[in-house]
């Protein structure tokens, strides 16, 4: 055993149970069949999107300790949000989940015109959010509600000077003291919405490179696992909007 | 009876393998774009020794101007970058990285019967990250350094210094992810690749210990990762989200950051755990004396060392009701770690016992990681924290516990598998005095400042009282002869390469999977799938598969 | 002791003393840390020994040439449970003995004398009552319990005096706070011990502890011109507070007589006991400690006044027994000339909310009578 000069593969040896009919080209030589390396391979991205649920953790923390302090700033500076924009970009994204979880099926079934359609769809639907959010930051941006870029308190100290927000809601306006925590909550959005964004793009590319792998018939053969394992992706980071959204837009949306 | 176990081929007519995973392809290529973990893990040894070395330089000079009380060998902002910068290379670039990425990377395949890690593009992506942090740390050091301490405290990081916190801050956040994606290929290594018959009972306990540093690595990294967005984004745009004046907590970095670096030092100290645990068994000829304890308290260490950051926030105006609950947990995560101690103490019980260099570096671990531990034990209940906290107490107690205990067990698993990965011995009576060295230069070094702490010397200060003076001088004089003591072994080993005896396949007879193979092994390690049909630490079962080997041809 | 040579007595407390393993103990904790502390070096002592004599004793008996085969021991569950209980048994003291002592550190008696300490880089500012200011230093009697209440005006630092074996934290943005009484006259140091930028090591000073006839006497010759609660009123009149807080029946602002240490009952419903950091709450971010009764238009001072002004204002509220001191800031107010922004008693702008009862002789407004 010390000495061997012969290389041997898994599929070679006489010992490994029923091996040989299967050595598909995407095996890796490290996995003993295609059902370890497809396990393996998923196991990893589940543990891979926990690491991601920590790492939004920290700022789902910050949100939560903020909010309960400062609850009238962030219901005044929620208000800011158009809902409308909103709810739009949560059914775009939770249709996009729909249609990556068509591509996965399809290419589970090797439908290949079928997957290259979905990813094609995803892929668009990702960018209409990306669009939204572009329209959404730009208000922001026009409105002075950036922080550290000119950070305007107009809007809170004096509700009346935003007229169509102002006729759905009648905030109160807010101290100064009070005004200057909606900074806080603007932080947290645009570094919650942006580390979300930040992901949506790298999906997006990776989603780019996949339509184009799938047009070469790369995912119906048989060899299911990056599809599959992207949709897990996919839908991470749908879920983590749906959990944006309503601590984002819906913190107090009733008229006073 | 002879008082050594090595049982090395004769070496008039030994070899090198001559296939073997070093020799297997040629070319510069062929190791930085490699996928086997072991060539992978001999890119990291080399790596973190240059990194370990810078860093023990930066402690040189600390220790240098600590000579005196005053602050005259370089200006007190030096001197504040340079301790900084010693503790982000120590702790990011040598400390967790050390005995994962390379004994880890190494051994963990071979130990379990798997011809790799699942995933290792992932392995290499881990050493590029590794690698680009560093240089990113190099270009922030040469740049003008970064002086806000290892553990950046805000507001002094976010608004208060000009320097490269920020180029510091993605170095950091490199290292991590190369540090998640070494953890994650491990787990699911160890879930998913497990050779048949090897059961989760039946693993080396270095492999459990590796599994519980890697939950600590893919959970608690992140947290770090975010901290440091948060830090970025307050120092540049002045998101507020730490600063009182605009209504923000900087508290609330300190959970935040302590949450990641709490759990960083067991993710730092079990994989040297996990090394002890092999060599106390080689050298004692005897199963680890309560495997399940042992590997049961490694997880204990992982989940429990989650719930005490704020043990590191006791004086910082936490409610005291906060402080008995988080005082309570670090008592009950010390309490694993004995079992531990105890457990490699009574492996030596009736076993048979030699003295190899591995097994040296091991008693020093289990002495000075006890003390380690224990101080860590005044630290962790709360009233005598407010005493001993930010003085030398502290900067002793992790020392001990980080150099006396990881650093020793590092060399301890370097030594006991250097025949392994290089094919051949190192020189045993010059790596003994290496040995006892080490260990004399770490006392005179570290346990002055116990001292210093409980006569209330402050940490990070670049003058001091005139009074602490004395054992000012007797750590340094120990920092030198530590100093000797680290260097030994870099230049024997490299020696080693050209003129050490050949080791053969298993030269200290251990039991477990990577040494029934050549060494060095084969790039894919086993010619065929092994089956693991005996117990860990089985010497029975070595003992009759030696007598079954025919040895001598003719 | 007698027949001990005076020059070696005096020879052996040198060396004792230059070789200390532990500062002097010069407050009534002291001894009391110290004992946990000692108890603790024991019992590692004691666990270290122990493991020391195993591994010895065992590489002695076990060791190869004596001992050539080895016993398979798979374990113990006896020895396991012992190891495991009777260290956790002995964390567990330490953790009940150190909580004890956690609480008694960090919680003050009621009659403690109270010093404002700030910190900022790089020096120690203590405020006493009587107006004492000091840099990098602290005067004070011993047998006496005092209260530091710290702050920072820019990163965090902490306030270290070995001696005493106390420290604490000083924060940007809020109050902490910690006691001691010091039971030896002597000068001990004073460290700062959180690093805080270039001069972290030089922001040491003294902590002088007196006789009580010295600490009378420090007193007398270092007091200069108005005490903490003298200024807080000049403030209190300059930055226009008794505009709103002016003790009349139609003021728009609790009257602040008494109100330290009352239980409060604020606006969104809740009660909440007016301490220092209260008061400094109030005074930085009043939307969220708008009394009951009174509508939410107290300005925010955030930026407009210093810790040290902050300081002033809430000693100032602290001492006020009466509504007379404030009275007196009205008719100061009056004297002052036009254009200081000051609001003439009556002539005050209409108020934005309606919300007002009438205040009853004595009581100050939404204190929940005990």
């Amino acid at each position: 055993m010390s000495d061997s000069t012969r290389v041997a593969h898994g599929t070679a040896d006489s010992l490994h149970t029923g091996g040989h009919e299967e050595h598909p080209a995407y095996l890796r030589h490290h996995f003993e069949n295609v059902e370890q390396q497809a396990d393996a391979a998923g196991f990893a991205m589940w543990l891979f999107l926990l690491t991601e649920v920590m790492f939004f953790g920290g700022m789902f923390t910050a949100y939560l300790i903020y909010r309960n302090w400062y609850y009238p700033a962030f219901v005044e500076a929620s208000h800011q949000l158009n809902v409308v924009w909103g709810t739009l970009n949560t059914a775009v994204l939770i249709t996009s989940s729909f249609t990556m979880a068509m591509g996965v099926w399809c290419a589970e079934v090797r439908k290949q015109a079928g997957l290259v359609l979905c990813l094609v769809l995803t892929f668009i639907l990702g960018l209409a959010f990306l669009g939204i959010k572009t329209v959404e930051y730009k208000e922001k941006i026009e409105k002075h509600h950036v922080p550290g870029f000119h950070y305007s308190l107009k809007s809170f100290t004096n509700p009346q000077s935003d007229p169509e927000i102002y006729k759905e809601y009648h905030d109160k306006p807010l101290g100064v003291d009070m005004a200057r925590h909606t900074e806080i909550y603007f932080s947290l959005y645009f570094a919650m919405t942006g580390m979300h964004a930040l992901h949506m793009i790298i999906g997006i590319a990776i989603l780019g490179f996949m339509i184009f792998r799938a047009r070469a018939g790369a995912y119906t053969s048989g060899h299911v696992t990056f599809v599959e394992n992207f949709g897990l992706y996919w839908h991470f980071v749908d879920i983590i909007w749906i959990f944006l959204f309503p601590l984002l837009y819906l913190i107090s949306r009733h008229a006073n | 009876m002879s008082s050594t176990i090595v049982v090395l081929p004769d070496q008039s007519t030994a070899r090198i393998p001559k296939v073997n995973f070093i020799t297997k392809e040629n070319g510069i290529l062929s190791w930085l774009l490699t996928g086997d973990h072991k060539r992978i893990a001999i890119l990291y040894l080399i790596s973190i020794t240059f990194f370990f070395f810078i860093g023990g330089s930066l402690a040189g000079l600390i220790r240098l101007e600590l000579l005196t009380p005053q602050s005259d060998l370089m200006a007190t902002d030096t001197y504040n970058k340079v301790f900084t910068m010693h503790g982000i290379i120590m702790i990011f670039f040598f400390l967790v990285p050390s005995v994962p990425a390379t004994l880890g990377n190494f051994l963990i395949p071979l130990m379990l019967g798997a011809k790799d890690l699942a995933l290792p593009k992932i392995n290499l992506l881990s050493w590029y990250l590794y690698m680009a942090a560093g240089i990113l740390a190099i270009y922030t050091m040469a740049t003008g350094g970064v002086d806000t301490g290892w553990t950046f405290t805000t507001p002094l990081s976010t608004h208060y210094v000009n320097t490269n916190v920020l180029t510091t801050g993605l170095a950091v956040f490199i290292a991590g992810f190369s540090s998640i994606f070494t953890g994650l290929n491990f787990i699911v290594t160890i879930h998913k690749m497990r050779c048949p018959g090897m059961t989760w009972f039946r693993m080396p306990l270095f492999v459990w210990a590796h599994y519980a540093a890697s939950i600590l690595m893919v959970l608690g990294t992140p947290v770090l990762a975010i901290t440091i967005v948060l830090v970025a984004l307050e120092r540049t745009i002045g998101i507020g989200i730490f600063d009182p004046t605009k209504g923000g907590d900087p508290i609330l970095f300190q959970h935040l950051f302590w949450f990641y670096s709490h759990p960083a030092v067991y993710i730092m100290i079990l994989p040297g755990m996990g090394v002890i645990s092999e060599t106390i068994s080689t050298f004692s000829r005897k199963r680890v004396f309560g495997y399940t304890a042992v590997a049961f308290s490694s997880v204990a260490i992982a989940v429990f060392g989650f719930f005490v950051w704020a043990h590191h926030m006791f004086i910082m105006g936490v409610s005291n009701y906060a402080v008995l609950v988080f005082s309570l947990l670090t008592m009950l995560v010390a309490v694993p770690s004995a079992i531990k101690i105890f457990n490699w103490t009574f492996t030596l019980y009736k076993g048979s016992i030699t003295f190899e260099t591995p097994m040296l570096y091991t008693f020093g671990f289990m002495g000075l990681f006890t003390i380690g531990g224990l101080t860590g034990v005044f630290l962790g209940a709360s009233g005598t924290d407010i005493h001993l906290t930010e003085t030398y107490f502290i900067v002793a107690h992790f020392h001990f516990v980080m150099v006396g205990g990881m650093l020793m067990a590092f060399l301890a698993g370097i030594h006991f598998w250097w025949p392994k990965m290089t094919g051949r011995m190192y020189p045993e009576k010059i790596s003994q005095l290496a040995a006892v060295v080490t260990f004399i230069g770490f006392n005179f070094t570290f346990f002055p400042q116990f001292i210093l702490g409980t006569l209330g010397m402050p940490r990070r200060y670049a003058a001091y009282p005139p009074e602490f003076q004395v054992l000012n001088v007797f750590s340094t004089a120990g920092a030198s002869i530590l100093g000797v003591g680290y260097l030994l072994p870099i230049l024997y080993l490299t020696w080693s390469l050209k003129y050490g005896e050949i080791a053969g396949d298993n030269p200290w007879q251990a039991t477990g999977l990577e040494w029934q193979i050549q060494s060095p092994p084969l790039t894919e390690n086993f010619p065929i799938t092994p089956i693991m049909d005996h117990e860990a630490y089985d010497y029975d079962w070595l003992e009759k598969k030696r007598e079954k080997e025919v040895t001598l041809v003719g | 002791m007698s027949h001990i040579s005076p020059v070696l007595w005096q020879f052996l407390v040198k060396w004792m003393t230059t070789f200390a393993l532990f500062p002097p103990e010069a407050s009534k904790i002291a001894p009391q840390m110290d004992a946990l502390l000692f108890f603790m070096v024991l019992v590692s002592l004691v666990g270290l020994v122990i493991v020391i004599l195993l591994v010895t004793t065992f590489s002695i008996l076990y060791r190869r040439s004596r001992h050539p085969i080895a016993v398979q021991i798979e374990g113990s569950t006896l020895l396991e449970a012992t190891w495991t209980i009777i260290p956790l048994g002995l964390f567990l003291i330490m953790f009940v003995w150190g909580a004890l002592l956690y609480f008694r550190i960090y919680t003050p008696p009621a009659n403690a004398m109270n010093i404002y300490v700030v910190g900022k880089q790089w020096m120690w500012k203590a405020e006493h009552p009587g107006g004492q200011h000091e840099i990098n230093a602290l005067h004070i009697p011993i047998g006496k319990p005092i209260q530091l209440t710290l702050i920072s005006q820019d990163v965090f630092h902490s306030f270290s005096i070995p001696a005493f074996r106390v420290k604490r934290e000083a924060i940007p943005g809020r109050y902490t706070t910690v006691w001691f009484e010091a039971t030896t006259p002597g000068t001990y140091h004073l460290f700062c011990t959180q690093y805080c930028g270039t001069n972290h090591s030089a922001m040491i000073g003294d902590i002088v502890v007196l006789t009580p006839d010295g600490y009378k006497q420090w007193l007398a010759e270092s007091t200069s011109g108005m005490s903490l609660a003298q200024n807080g009123e000049r403030l209190f009149a300059s930055l226009s507070c008794n505009a709103c807080h002016n003790a009349r029946p139609d003021a728009r602002g609790p009257n602040l007589a008494n109100v330290y240490g009352a239980k409060l009952a604020l606006n969104g419903g809740g009660t909440v006991l007016v301490d220092e950091a209260y008061l400094r709450e109030s005074i930085l971010n009043p939307s969220q400690h708008i009394t009951q009764g009174f509508a939410p238009i107290m300005p925010t001072y955030q930026g407009q006044i210093s810790e040290d002004g902050v300081i002033a204002l809430v000693e100032y509220i602290k001492n006020l027994k009466s509504d007379y001191r404030v009275e007196q800031t009205l008719n100061t107010t009056d004297l002052l000339p036009e254009g200081e922004g000051k609001a003439a008693p009556g002539s005050a702008a209409p108020a934005a909310a309606s919300s007002k009862t009438a205040r009853p002789e004595t009581a100050p407004k939404g204190v929940v009578k005990p």
